[in-house]
Parts: C-alpha cells; structure tokens; sequence
C-alpha cells in the first residue's frame, strides 16, 4: 500500500466518527430538537464501546453497546426537553458535561488497557487493486454503514412520507399538532436515533480510529459535528462534504507539520476548522434555499394545548 | 321537529370547557343542518376558537356531548375529525411554509396516497371550484389569498361533510371574499355544511342562513341573521351599546407638513420580506392618514423604516423639515414623533415586566426625571403609569402588572397612551386595533381622532378597511411594496381600495 491510499485512509477514519455523529444530529434538528449533547453522548458511546468489547472480546458486541448507550444517553434529553420541555441549549450542554464524567468514571480501569480493533475489510483480488483498491474495498465497516447512513438520511427526509412529517414538525410544530402529527413521538424516536448515531461514531473512534480507552478522548468532534450540521444548512449531502473536507484539512494539516513547512503549528491545528466553515459558509449564499432548509422551530420547545 | 333533529349533521348539547375557574365555553348548544351555512359570531375571547378546537379534536370539551348524524361521539383529535368529515381552514394559516403546496396537503391525507397522485387531485379539484393552485410551488411564496386556496382545497380533497373557517375573509379583499363566498355557496348546494366564524357582520349577513352568537363563552341568542339589523346583532355581540363616533371638521387651510417621505425604497430584510419601492407621501398637522393593504405587502417595512428600526438615507424621511432619515428610534422620538407598533407584546411591550417598567423603554430621554444619571427612577415611572392608565381607561389586575396579564385591548390602550401622553407632534400607528375588542377599538380611533384634533398629524397603518373608512382623512393603499396616491377618503369606496389591494393601481379593463 502506498502513501496516497495511507492518507486517503486515514482521511476516512478521520471524517467517518464526524460525518456519523453530524447524520445523527441533523435528524433531530430536522424535527426542530437543538441537542447540543453531541460530544457527551459519543464519549459515552466511545467509552461503551470499548469496555464492552473488552470484557467480550468481540467489537462488534462493542459497537452494539456504543450505540445503545448513545440512544439511552439521548432518552434521558428527550425527557428532559421534550416531556418536561426544559431549555434545551441547557440540557444539551449539560449532558455533554454529565457524559464526559460519567464516561471517566466508566472508564477508570480500562485506561492503557489494549483495546478490541475492528478490522478493515479485506476482498481478495478486489482490495488488490492500486490505490482504488483499498480506498473503495479496504476500509473498515463502519465507513461503509456511515455512507449508507447519508444515502439512507436523504432517502427517509426527501422520499418518505414520515421524513416529510419530520420535516413539518421542525418548520411549523404548532401547524403539525392542529393536523393531529404526534409532534412528540416523532422528536422522541428523531433524538434517540440522534444519540445512535452519536454512540456510533464514539465506538468509531474507541474500536476503530485509535482502540483505546482516554479519557475525554472524543476532543471536541461532538462540537465539531454540531458545526457541520449548521454549516452545511441541513443537507446531508454537505454533511458528507463538510465531513471529509474536515478530515482531509486535518490530515493534510498533519503531513503539513511533520514536513517542517514554516507556518506556526497553532495555525496549522487551527486550519480545518477555518477551512471547513469558509467554505459552507460560501456554498450557503443562497439565502432562499437556506430559508427553506432551516428547521424553523428549531430549540423551541412545543407544549400542546390542553 | 323530531324529525328534523333526525337529520341534524351535527349537535352540541351543553358543551363546557374550563381553564381553573375561568369558563372559557359554558354549556354551548349548536345544531348543524347538511348544506347549511351557519354563523358562529363573538368577539374576540368570546370563546369561538375554544368551541372549534374542540370540535376539530384539538381540544377536549369538559363537559356536555357532541352529536354527529345522530351519533355521540368523542373527537379525540384532528385526525378523527378528518375521518369523520369534519374540515377545518385555520385563521392563522396551519401551513408550513418550507414546503410545497402538495407537501403540505400530502400531510393531511391517509399515509398510503403517493405525492404525484396529490398533486394531480390537488390541481383538478382547485380549477374545479376556482381556486387556481400550482402543486409544486412553495408556500412562502405565495400570497395570503393563495395560502388561504391551500388551506381550503386540503380541506375539499378529504370531501369533507362540514367546513369550518376560522375569520377566512380577515386577510382577504373585498374582492377575493366574494370570490370566496361563491365557493362556499356552492359547496352549501352540494350538500356540504358550513360553520363560519367571523365578527364582521354584513358579511354573515349576506351569507349565512343561521347564527349563533357568543359572549362570555355563553350562547346568548340563535338568530336568523337576514332578519337582523347589524346594529341588533353587534348589540347582541357586545352586550352594551356600541360607541358612535363622533364626526369632525377636517382640512385646515394652514396645515403644515410633519411627515414627508421621497423615493423611499428598501430592500426586505430577509428571503421572504417584501421591500418597498419607490414610495412617496406625506402627512399634515391634524390629518389622519391611512395606509390600506393586505399584510405582509411592505407595511411592517414602511413602519420600520419610519420609526427608525431600519435607518434610510436621510432624506427619504423627513420630519417637520428634518431629513431623519438616518437617526435613531431615540432621536426621531426627541423631535416629536411617536410609534406604535403592530405587535403589542414583544415589541411595543416587554411581555414581562410591569406597566411602569415599560414605561421607561420608551420615554427614557424623553423626560427629564425619568432618571437621574444612569439610574432610572421609579417613582416618576410608577406616577407617568398611573397618568396614563386613568387617562386611557386603562383597567388591569393589580396596581402594577406584568404586560403580559392585560387583555388585548387594554394593553393597546396603555401603549397608544404611552406614546401620545407627552404631546407628540406625528403619531405612526401599525395595526391599531388587531386583535382588540369592539369597545376598545372604539375607544381607540376616538383618541386617535381626538390627537388630530389637536393639531397631530396621524399615520395609521391597517388592514381594516372599516376602521381607515371610519377614522382617515386621506387613504392610500400598499401592494407589494409600492404605495398607491392618496385620495382623499369621500371620494373613493371600499371596492376601489379592494381593487388596488391588489396591485391594480389604475382601474384596468375586465376588472369586477
């Protein structure tokens, strides 16, 4: 394997957890619900994950118990918000801060413990082939299922009649409720398949990207994640996009910095952010179609009259 | 009889709702004939919009049953209510306004009917009945008529049995109303029932072939309205008599410009505003004058470009010969000229903080000992506060309370008297009597009458078209965004300002 396909790799590992948890999260703003929760919600996934797959010996199990940390990380939100429809800017935040204890506390033994990798895929003669090869046949499972998640976000939001629902609800909850929509219901299973994804992405980054317990090792992607979301105006398409383009910066950034080039390093961290929010910025000029994208309710909580 | 209630569509049969000991509908009775265009008339908080919630599902009666072909039923929620037949076009408009028209019919619909079949039923049932809708446009761009056609057609796709319209004609021309009421009445021949909701009532005159007239949340009479007078019906509607208003001498010959606005235009605020294009006029001491149009056609623009919300090259406003076209709301409060805005609460009101709080928001600067430094001193609030809340008839709670706990009405007295108590020169009003009851509108554009007599000149912005004929001097009409002359308001008629409602600013051929 040469270099190109090395980069191109970890260019995918770096975007996937981010591109996971960005998916997760657009679908719940889709339904009007702002979970600033994110980043706790993946360290709890991530630390799950790994002490699962620990005691099982099998990463699959592991990615399984990330998830459903993850999902019962976000009922704890939806009850908070939506049943006692408390502030949800406060909520979020405070479940980030509750995951990042909570997983520390979890995660206590397992810290230098060697960890469960989860393998990359391997087809004979087909992962063969240079540079596409491993690229396209070469990676791990996960990628494939977050690309199948984009595919499959765009197909529920856009084609299906409950994504056209969920998208009611975020533009107008009050206009859902008088056409008899259970705007609830839908924000409950919409913030719970948020916190799957959230989950998922932190079993990415414990059982994939680097198989080992840290504390607070998610560093920030959750809010990274919530960023793209807004960036890329609710499209999962510029999800992807905003994702990799993340990933690719950072990786660059990386190279950039091991070849000793004269730019400050701090300059250099500081680069895929930059990058990744002038460039959303710039391919959200359309003020219409941002307009028509934005979830209207978005972090308003609805209480139906009685 | 016992016969004829055999056949009853619908029947309420003492139907209550209460909030703690506030009883919001005390036992409603109400019957519905198949075809028949009855009249659900009040004021507003009458308890109309408690009543039809419930019989939409929205909400849940406390009392009393609901009859439907004979049948008690219990309408838990809107969907059932579709499943029964029962059709429902909101006030404010129930859309989603991110979506296309088929998107948002699609939604009230059963689950399995694909998108493209909707929208090809959609657009044969909306030519059918005269109510031309494109399936894929978006609901933003469209009109508030428009918005209303989608509301209405989603109700006709599901064949309903009744049709409930909440104030359909409140955001309509004269025209489009009768555009309007020529599909209810042939909805009515073919059978389908109507409950229409409204407080104007030559219009429940002219089409409703029953009433039943709320106030307090109590029936107070069942009538046949052609056999009425409006006067006896809106003295069964407001329970007192109506206030009259007084006629004044208009048109001094010395009258002096006070608002002068040249070639003003402005580009909206966001996507979905409408800008202002070139817009001239102008207003003298002790006139009242009148912008008509439908909302949303630049109006709450002008305001905020008048007010200073929004600040303009300085010459496109003038005042009293100023150019004040770039100062500040402050500034232009300090030579004279006083606002009041659409939205009582939030923003002509802090929701809530008290009367004398709200008091200082708008008249720190103003008066001298409002504050001393940087402090405000609450006592001489608390002192304006009473002034203005007897002056106004003002009536509230308790001695001081939040904005928010005051009635409509009430708070619109308090926040007009709050801006012309300190003499103002110019007075710019935006919806001066949205949403407030019928004695205090009155009490209302009497002040408003009274402040021109004594030499202010008065702008008032409303889509009311009763109210501008009633109170301005000269009239003018706002269709996106462009301001039609001013005519003085003898020599035009309600048909004539409902045309250039529309943007038709010179009578065009083949107009009605």
């Amino acid at each position: 394997m040469g270099m190109t396909e090395a980069i191109l790799l970890t260019i995918a590992t770096a975007a996937t957890p981010l591109l996971i948890a960005a998916i997760g999260e657009l679908v719940v703003e889709r339904s009007g619900v702002l979970n600033l929760g994110v980043e706790g919600m993946m360290v709890m996934g991530a630390v799950g994950g790994f002490v699962i797959a620990n005691l099982t010996g099998n990463p699959w199990i592991g990615i399984l118990a990330a998830i459903a940390l993850g999902a019962l990380t976000s009922l704890l939100f939806g009850f908070l918000t939506l049943t006692l429809a408390a502030n949800q800017v406060a909520t979020g935040l405070s479940l980030t801060i509750l995951g990042l204890g909570v997983s520390s506390l979890m995660g206590e033994k397992f810290v230098g413990q060697a960890g469960e990798k989860m393998g990359n895929l391997d087809i004979p003669i087909l992962t063969d082939i240079p540079l596409v090869g491993p690229v396209i046949f070469g990676q791990d499972p996960i990628f494939y299922l977050s690309i199948l998640l984009v595919v499959a976000v765009s197909w529920f939001l856009f084609r299906t009649r409950a994504g056209l629902t969920l998208r009611s609800i975020g533009n107008n909850h009050h206009s859902a409720h008088a056409l008899g929509i259970p705007v609830l219901r839908y924000r409950y299973l919409a913030v719970m398949f948020g916190g799957a994804c959230a989950g998922l992405a932190g079993g990415h980054l414990s059982l994939v990207y680097t198989p080992q317990w840290v504390e607070n090792m998610t560093a920030g992607r959750g809010w990274i994640a919530l960023a793209l979301v807004v960036f890329a105006s609710w499209r999962p398409a510029r999800v992807l996009a905003g994702a990799y383009l993340f990933g690719a910066v950072s990786i660059g950034q990386l190279h950039a910095q091991a070849l000793g080039i004269a730019v400050p390093s701090q300059l250099l961290t500081a680069l895929p952010f930059l990058a990744t929010i002038v460039v959303l910025v710039l391919i959200s000029q359309n003020v219409r179609a941002t307009l028509i994208n934005t979830p209207a309710m978005l972090g308003r909580p609805f209480v139906p009259d009685r | 009889m016992t016969q004829k209630s055999a056949e009853h569509l619908l029947q309420l049969d003492g139907i209550s709702k209460y909030y703690g000991s506030f009883k919001a509908n005390d036992r409603i009775d109400l019957s519905i004939m198949p075809g028949e265009i009855h009249a659900l008339l009040g004021e507003n908080g009458a308890g109309k919009s408690t009543l039809v919630k419930m019989l939409y599902g929205s909400l849940q009666p406390d009392e009393g049953q609901i009859l439907w072909q004979g049948q008690k039923v219990n309408i838990a929620n809107p969907a059932e209510a579709r499943t029964l037949g029962i059709g429902m076009v909101f006030q404010h408009f129930s859309l989603f306004d991110a979506l296309t028209v088929a998107e948002n019919i699609a939604l009230a619909m059963p689950k399995d009917q694909k998108l493209s079949d909707i929208s090809k039923r959609l657009e044969a049932v909306s030519q059918e009945y005269g109510l031309p809708l494109k399936a894929g446009a978006r609901i933003h761009d469209l009109s508030v008529g428009e918005r209303q056609r989608v509301e209405i057609v989603r109700c006709l796709l599901q064949e309903p049995k009744l049709l409930i319209l909440d104030e359909p004609t409140s955001v309509l021309t004269p025209q489009e109303s009768e555009d309007l009421f020529k599909v209810l009445r042939r909805l009515s021949d073919e059978g389908t029932a109507i409950l229409y909701i409204s407080h104007k009532l030559a219009e429940v005159q002219a089409l409703c072939q029953n009433a039943t007239i709320l106030r307090h949340g109590e029936v107070v009479a069942d009538c046949i309205p052609a056999n009425e007078t409006p006067l006896s019906l809106a003295k069964m509607m407001v329970g007192d008599d109506i206030h009259e208003i007084a006629p004044r001498a208009t048109g001094s010959d010395d009258a002096k410009v006070i608002l002068k606005v040249t070639g003003l235009s402005a580009t909206g605020l966001t996507g979905f505003e409408t800008s202002l294009k070139d817009v001239n006029f102008s207003v003298r001491t002790g006139e009242i004058a009148g912008i008509a149009g439908i909302a949303g056609n630049g109006q709450n623009e002008l305001f905020a470009v008048l007010s200073g919300e929004r600040t303009t090259a300085p010459d496109m406003v003038q005042i009293d010969g100023e150019p004040v076209g770039g100062l500040s709301i402050l500034q232009r409060r300090k030579k004279g000229a006083m606002f009041v805005s659409e939205e009582r609460l939030g923003h002509a009101a802090v929701p809530e903080m008290s009367l004398s709080d709200n008091v200082v928001l708008t008249r720190h600067g103003l008066e001298d000992d409002l504050q001393t430094g940087p402090f405000v001193r609450h006592g001489t609030a608390r002192k304006l506060k009473d002034k203005i809340t007897e002056m106004f008839d003002v009536r509230k709670g308790n001695d001081d309370p939040p904005a928010m706990s005051l009635s409509g009405g009430n708070l619109q007295k308090f926040v007009l008297g709050r801006e012309v108590m300190a003499g103002a020169k110019l007075v710019i009003v935006n919806q001066p009597t949205w949403g407030v009851d019928a004695g205090s509108a009155a009490q209302l554009r009497q002040n408003l009458i009274d402040l021109a007599a004594t030499g202010a000149a008065i702008l008032v912005i409303s889509q009311d078209l009763d109210e501008l004929f009633e109170i301005s001097d000269r009239l003018a009409t706002m269709a996106a965004g462009e301001l039609s002359p001013f005519v003085p308001t003898a020599k035009t008629n309600r048909n004539e300002v409902g045309l250039k409602m529309t943007g038709v600013f010179a009578p065009a051929e083949g107009a009605h």
